[in-house]
């Protein structure tokens, strides 16, 4: 990308980067001794109000705002580092830490003095061993040379930190559910109000914010808000990794300013590099698996916080792009897809509960080449009963869900017909048939195609 | 999901009455109170330390931490029961994960998993009779840009080819980690290297 010089992957491949010896020889920790030693708190905050940086993990919320929430006159805060990272098709997190894990504990330890949080937690998801030990080391490091710990650089702040490792469940990213496991116990999703930075974790006032959010402060810090708002486009400001992943001849992880087109992502020399094995672009997850998908046709969309909203997607989400080629069944995507959302829903709410497993299994038939042309109609139904229902679920999983399912549907509904309309006659009542009739009943009745002894009407 | 659900209901073989964990497991649980204000969030770091000293959180091992942690086994087998990474029963030495999520199925994951069951024989959720390998398939595991991939206990294997399965898994080293360690949630290693997290 022509005059644009990585912010926060600038010292990947740099020989011994993740020692804090290398690290601080490469600017490493500067900004969190300007920020201790030369502004306070509010000054802090404000700087990041003013840059216009925007959450990263997802919910696109502005962070100094989202920090001004805190009620004054707390005693204790803690801040919440999001690396549950487990939204599919995004590692931005898991590259960035890996590469320069300083730079993630100088960002936690900015947004901890700005926040005035005494504890800070990094909810770190199970499966990354290797960065636990990688990131376990650089945080051993840091508290040596006195990062953390008591007073640090002599000003009486104080911090602990900590890495809380998770166990293995996608809504524990949530921040509530984040917060629910850090406290030991199941990640069921909190009913908000209170919200985290009034009542989070163990009863204190909570900030929950994701890594590369984190890692954009000492940049702020060190080169001021008005750079930071100069990147990127209006709303959108800042430096953001874009991952990639699917049969693209680069995958990998990238950074550019907001804004970035899908196209200049999939196809650009600096990033992508073009689909795999003589491949066409069939469509595009382009912000994790929750905000929905695109067509060949929509690639001109830009990777911000408003230009995906004109193509009907959820969000820009993590922007971690799943690249589906000519040679993908989409049966099998949406299969896929709603599998991933059923497994995940953590069953405190009906619609989520139910809706995304009806869907899986609807979606599972169809993938297996017993679909109805009804069962299209009532997907699209189930996602608008399931989604925007507001205040009918308490977290965001099944908007994630209904967005990607839902649109699966609706784009590509020309190409999942024509696979139901070559099925063989009679395939799909048998198939029905076959496998417990029962587990199908409701979604059969609703689309009206049972046979009447199969009406069976769960209690 | 609970229509495709692991068994976590039917208690190890060894569920006896006397306590299962080690003074050493106990003292490693202990070490993190201080990192929280309430010694109940201690849990997930016990259970991570109890898995990897022993293989596996019996019932007998809840009551264990239960205990420590002040509160009833009830909780703590709802927690254990939430999280799919912790084991209720005995499982392989080494845990192969296959990613089922969309990034590795598109770049071919359905064929490593076919192969890692053939070469295994086992299917999903099953140990091999020797107690070598478990297997199982997990939603996406932050490596997309490596799918296929394979976790094998620690250490990540990506751009897995089917053929390649039998090598893999044949290769005594295939779970060792590049990276030093940390050892803050590992049990605790004997003279021997044996792990010592049994009373
Ligand atoms: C089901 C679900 C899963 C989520 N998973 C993550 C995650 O893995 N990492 C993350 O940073 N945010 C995740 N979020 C968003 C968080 O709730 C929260 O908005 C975010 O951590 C705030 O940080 P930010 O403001 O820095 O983006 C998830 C949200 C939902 C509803
Ligand atoms: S919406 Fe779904 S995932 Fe979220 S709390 Fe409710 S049941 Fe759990």
């Amino acid at each position: 990308m022509s005059g644009f010089e990585p912010v926060l992957l600038r010292n990947v491949g740099v020989e011994g980067v993740r020692t804090l010896k290398v690290s601080e020889s490469r600017g490493g920790w500067a900004a969190a001794r300007k920020a201790l030693t030369t502004m306070t708190p509010d000054e802090i905050v404000e700087e990041v109000r003013r840059s216009g940086l925007r959450g990263r993990g997802g919910a696109g919320f502005p962070t100094g705002v989202k920090w001004s929430f805190l009620p004054k006159d707390r005693k204790h805060t803690v801040l919440c580092v999001n690396f549950d990272e487990s939204e599919p098709g995004t590692f931005n997190n898991r590259y960035l830490a890996e590469h320069d894990p300083h730079l993630v504990l100088e960002g936690i330890l900015i947004a901890a003095y700005a926040t005035r949080a005494d504890l800070a937690y990094i909810y770190l998801r199970a499966e990354y061993h290797e960065l636990f030990h990688i990131l376990q080391r650089a945080l051993d490091e840091a508290y040596a040379a006195g990062w953390f710990g008591a007073d640090i650089l002599g000003t009486g702040y104080r911090l602990e930190c900590h890495i809380h490792r998770g166990a293995g469940a996608y809504v524990c990213g949530e921040e509530t559910g984040l917060i629910e496991s850090l406290e030991g116990k199941r990640g069921w999703p909190r009913i908000k109000p209170p919200y985290p930075a009034v009542r989070g974790a163990f009863g204190r006032p909570t900030v929950v914010n994701n890594v590369e959010t984190l890692a954009c402060l000492p940049a702020i810090i060190e080169r001021g808000a008005e750079w930071f708002a100069s990147i990127g486009t209006p709303g959108s400001t800042g430096p953001k990794l874009y991952t990639v992943s699917g049969p693209v001849n680069r995958p990998g992880c990238f950074e550019a300013p907001l804004g970035l087109t899908v196209r200049e992502l999939i196809e650009g020399d600096d990033f992508a590099g073009g689909m795999a094995g003589g491949r066409k672009v069939k469509a595009v997850i382009p912000g994790g698996l929750s905000v929905g998908i695109l067509t060949a046709d929509e690639l001109d969309c830009r990777l911000d916080f408003t230009d995906v909203l004109n193509y009907g997607l959820l969000g820009l989400g993590t922007a971690g792009a799943i690249v589906i080629g000519d040679d993908a069944d989409m049966r099998k995507v949406l299969a896929n897809t709603a599998r991933f959302y059923a497994h995940e829903s953590c069953g405190q709410c009906t619609h989520c509960r139910e809706g995304t497993g009806w869907m899986a299994r609807i979606a599972e038939r169809i993938a297996a080449g017993a679909g109805r042309i009804a069962d299209l109609d009532l997907i699209v139904e189930l996602c608008g009963r399931m989604g925007m229902m507001s205040g009918m679920s308490i977290c965001g999983l099944p908007d994630g869900a209904a967005y990607p399912i839902r649109l699966i549907v609706e784009k590509f509904r020309g190409e999942l017909e024509e696979a139901i309309g070559r099925q063989p006659p009679g395939y799909t009542e048998r198939y029905i048939r076959d496998r417990i009739p029962s587990v199908y009943a409701l979604p059969v009745l609703q689309a009206g195609a049972a046979p009447a002894r199969e009406r069976a009407v769960p209690a | 999901m609970a229509w495709k659900a692991i068994d976590r209901i039917t208690p190890a073989d060894d569920d006896g009455d006397a306590p299962v964990l080690s003074e050493a497991v106990r003292e490693k649980i202990r070490s993190f109170f201080p990192r929280y204000p309430e010694k109940r969030a201690a849990l997930l770091p016990a259970l991570h330390i109890v898995q990897d000293a022993v293989g596996y959180v019996s019932h007998r091992a809840m009551r264990d931490i239960a205990e420590l942690l002040d509160i009833p086994p009830a909780q703590v087998l709802d927690t254990v029961t939430f999280y799919s990474h912790f084991w209720t029963r005995p499982r392989g030495r080494k845990v192969v994960v296959a990613c089922r999520s969309l990034s590795c199925h598109l770049t071919g994951a359905e064929a490593v998993i076919e192969a890692v069951k053939r070469h295994l024989g086992i299917g999903e959720h099953e140990t091999t009779p020797d107690g070598a390998f478990s297997f199982v398939t997990e939603e996406c595991l932050g490596a997309c840009e490596q799918g296929p991939c394979l976790l094998i206990n620690e250490r990540l294997h990506g751009r897995v080819r089917p053929e390649d399965v039998p090598r893999l898994l044949n290769d005594p080293d295939n779970d060792r980690l590049d990276v030093p360690r940390s050892d803050l949630y590992d049990g605790i290693r004997g003279p021997t290297g044996e792990m010592e997290g049994r009373a």
